[in-house]
């Protein structure tokens, strides 16, 4: 960052421009690596824990396909729409970017009241967090992918109001390529809780 | 909540540590008031984000840390030291050697070793900064309050007392009521994050501010291990994170993850705590054999033999720290296949730990060597964690283990590698870089006293322990009976730990007395050393380098004296330096910590909740702050130049 200024490549894409945007985004990526790590443990957690379902429902009893195909399709497109995002940044033009960041926040933001409701629902039945090793491991893997998502729409929302307020820098640039990395990165994980929680779950 | 129940009572020596609490405040107080010194302490400690005060601060934490796990370890010996005393009781020896654990690896090793790399990264590679200056005050801020959090623990609620693993079902709820392991759970997470932020921003200083012409083959080893044990942390830290989560949600919402009913598994906290436990001990071991590689390839005026390979050792250690877990609990009765697996590869670590040990020993060969306190630190250490490093082969043989297992023969082990390896290394790189921190000396003659005392003192307590451990002595025991023969030892034990007691505080008064009649190091290169560190003033301009060196080979310092140059400056080509401004959000952000930590050890939500959009204010600050740092004159950087330079 002591060089933040020096090394301006007007040759790059806007977001990669500036010494310090290429240090952001590269140690992003390496954050991302934890993440993933993250996710890895809380993933081998449930599925050590999933069958272990003591006197409470198990993964068949619980289930239901429709919520979570919506809760899917929704969170897939809002990764798309971010990705027309960044494309926009790209050709410069600022208000596709300002749209498809909405569409994506929208998105988002339906992807957790499906998956809110969802909860509200196994807690209705009976099925919470202290009624089992599986729920447990359960709730704190696809909440802590939905916290995810949660902080990501606030931080979206920070980024667009910047948008607003400043435009096209190298800045906001960075901003908008690191949030969309991080939305991406949720997306991968949401198909890693798709395949892993649900579907084996609707099978076993 | 009565107060009665707030505050530990009952205890003389608590209401001794409350009363000196209190006093040590009131005097920081009364002295920060009496000379003015809260505006210095604002503008030039809690608001700084240079990476040199940063790692200061770091291992001022450490020492003090390293004071009070070892009144710890003192406690324990002294408990021990005659059958059936009555010095401490049960639950008193449970909470004490979970503390002098936890304490000693997160809070006395983790920080020791990471200001070190703090201090001395950036000035190796050439480098005016971390990549994230910002982050990296945060970093070390999170710690100091998780720190602080798991300090309070034993005057304030009680302390953890389920040991420094806080195995389940013992560290539950059912079996620890009361609020000790929720400090263990929140405070560990929170000085946890701050770990895995410092992981993130050395990985990519180092991968990306590296001065022109330092390829990764031309990296000081001290850099070359803190690269790899940065990768070692993003990877194993994580774990940690989702293992103390799972724990606050079993303790604070009565989850099921490591229960004994409706499904939980214990055994699967242990495989979490021990996939991130192996590797952090490599975390902190790996950068110790980086701080011997630089201090014996300078004393023995030599460069470091086997280049190439100690490289090659460091990434093949890293990849191995991965897949030993489970051979912390063989006992668990995983099947022979099972812990046959993880008996070789165990051993396997022996291997590249092996090809070190023949590096140093080579460097020396034929070496011209100067016998300095850093270098006493690293010789003593060859022996010392051979010892420590052919019993633990021993360990990892999985059917003996069902002897050894749990036994003070393990206890032996494990500090023979951890003291001799990671304490001896902090005690070598602090005598060896003290001049680039404060611009004065370690005094020689004292830091050869503390040595003499900590390394005989560090024999005499632990030696004996691997032969109580073969008689049978457990570990975790808060008493024994005079029958069992184990007494000599335990008395030879307990003056061992006195020694190093002694030793320690004689570093301490090192400290103030080098302060005051320290030579001071005007030449910058005080040990005719090798690496860039050595070609700044002492103490180093807050813009470590008025002209970024240009690097053609290792060792590039010596190289540069050896072609008869120097490191010179030419006065034509500074440019203005870009620097980051000074920021108190990172030390706000983490008193915001404290308290949501607070408030979750004691289940008071509201205060976790205030203390949460606290945190997230300050986040979005930190978004919509443009600062962008402000530029120091060339006019400015040649007046200091001239005044450091002019001596040498």
């Amino acid at each position: 960052m002591a060089e933040a200024a020096h090394h301006y490549d007007e040759t790059m894409p806007l977001e990669y421009r500036t010494e310090e945007s290429r240090l952001n985004i590269l140690g992003f990526w390496i954050f991302l690596g934890a993440e993933v790590a993250l996710f890895a443990t809380l993933f081998a957690t449930y599925l050590v824990l999933f069958q272990r379902t003591g006197h409470g429902p198990t993964t068949a009893d619980l289930f239901e396909i429709k919520d979570v195909m919506i809760e899917t399709l929704l969170l897939l497109t809002s990764s798309f729409t971010c990705g027309l995002a960044v494309f926009e940044m790209r050709r410069r033009r600022l208000t596709g970017l300002l749209v498809w960041l909405l569409v994506t926040l929208l998105l988002g933001a339906g992807f957790i009241t499906f998956e809110v409701r969802e909860f509200i629902h196994y807690v209705h039945e009976g099925a919470t967090m202290q009624t089992s090793a599986f729920l447990s491991s359960f709730f704190v893997l696809v909440g802590t992918h939905g916290a995810h998502v949660s902080l990501g729409i606030g931080w979206m929302t920070l980024i667009i109001i910047q948008l607003l307020q400043r435009g096209f820098t190298p800045r906001t640039a960075r901003k908008v390529f690191i949030v969309s990395l991080y939305w991406h990165f949720l997306d991968v994980v949401w198909i890693f809780i798709f395949t892993l929680v649900y579907l084996t779950g609707m099978v076993m | 909540m009565k107060w009665s129940e707030f505050f530990v009572t009952g205890e003389p020596l608590i209401y001794a540590a409350d009363v000196s609490i209190v006093l040590t405040v009131i005097g920081i107080v009364f002295i920060l008031t009496y000379f003015k010194k809260w505006k210095w302490l604002w503008d030039e400690w809690l608001t700084t984000v240079d990476h040199k005060k940063i790692g200061v601060m770091y291992i001022i934490s450490a020492v003090l840390m390293l004071f009070r796990g070892g009144v710890d370890a003192l406690l324990m010996r002294a408990q021990l030291t005659a059958p059936n005393m009555k010095f401490l009781d049960s639950q008193h020896y449970n909470e004490i050697f979970t503390t002098h654990g936890t304490i000693m690896i997160l809070f006395m090793a983790m920080p020791f070793i990471i200001g070190l790399m703090n201090i001395v990264v950036p000035l190796q590679i050439g480098a005016r900064d971390v990549a994230y200056p910002y982050l990296n005050a945060l970093s070390f801020w999170l710690f100091f309050v998780g720190a602080m959090l798991f300090n309070i623990a034993f005057v304030i609620g009680g302390s953890p007392d389920a040991g420094w693993t806080a195995y389940f079902p013992l560290a539950g709820n059912e079996f620890s009521p009361g609020v000790g392991n929720n400090y263990y759970a929140v405070a560990l997470q929170i000085s946890g994050i701050g770990t895995l932020m410092t992981g993130i921003n050395f990985l990519v200083t180092i991968l990306k501010m590296r001065a022109l012409g330092m390829t990764l083959m031309r990296m000081p080893m001290f850099t070359w291990t803190i690269l790899i044990t940065c990768v070692l942390i993003i990877f194993a830290f994580p774990v940690l994170t989702v293992a103390l989560a799972l724990m606050t949600f079993d303790r604070l919402f009565d989850t099921q993850f490591f229960t004994m009913a409706n499904g939980g598994m214990s055994m699967l906290w242990a495989n979490l705590f021990w996939i991130w436990g192996h590797p952090e001990v490599y975390i902190v071991i790996l950068p110790s054999f980086g701080i011997f590689s630089e201090v014996v390839s300078t004393f023995a005026r030599k460069r470091l033999f086997g280049y190439k390979a100690m490289v090659g050792s460091i990434v093949g250690i890293a990849f191995l720290s991965f897949i030993v877990w489970v051979h912390h609990f063989f006992t668990m009765g995983a099947g022979a296949a099972v812990n046959s697996f993880f008996s070789i590869t165990t051993m396997a670590i022996a291997i590249p730990t092996g090809v070190k040990i023949f590096n140093w020993l080579f460097t020396l060969r034929k070496g011209r060597i100067r016998f300095t306190t850093a270098m006493l630190w690293s010789l003593a250490f060859i022996p010392n964690f051979v010892i420590g490093g052919v019993t633990g082969v021993m360990l990892a043989m999985a059917a003996a283990d069902y002897q050894y297992h749990n036994s003070y023969f393990l206890i032996a082990h494990f500090h023979y590698v951890l003291i001799a390896g990671t304490v001896f290394a902090c005690f070598a790189g602090l005598h060896y870089w003290y001049p680039k921190m404060f611009g004065h000396m370690l005094n020689e003659r004292l830091g050869k006293w503390t040595f003499w005392l900590f390394m005989i003192g560090f024999n005499v307590c632990f030696f004996p322990m691997y032969f109580l451990g073969l008689m049978g002595m457990t570990r975790r025991m808060y008493t024994y009976s005079a029958g069992l023969g184990w007494t000599p030892l335990n008395v030879v034990a307990t003056i061992g730990a006195a020694l190093m007691g002694i030793g320690f505080l004689v570093l301490c008064y090192n400290i103030y007395y080098s302060a005051r009649y320290g030579e001071r190091d005007m030449t910058g290169d005080p040990w005719d050393g090798r690496t860039l560190e050595w070609a700044t003033s002492s103490p180093v301009a807050h813009y470590n380098f008025a002209v970024i060196p240009e690097v053609k080979d290792l060792d590039a310092y010596w190289e540069m004296k050896k072609s008869g140059k120097g490191f010179e400056m030419d006065e034509e080509k500074l440019k203005p330096i870009h620097m980051p401004s000074n920021s108190g959000r990172p030390f706000l952000i983490s008193i915001a910590f404290f308290f949501a930590g607070f408030g979750l050890v004691f289940k008071w939500f509201t205060l976790a909740i205030i203390a949460a959009v606290f945190i997230i204010l300050g986040l979005i600050l930190r978004s919509f702050d443009d600062d962008d740092g402000y530029y120091i004159s060339v006019d400015e950087i040649k007046r200091t130049e001239r005044l450091t330079r002019k001596e040498a």
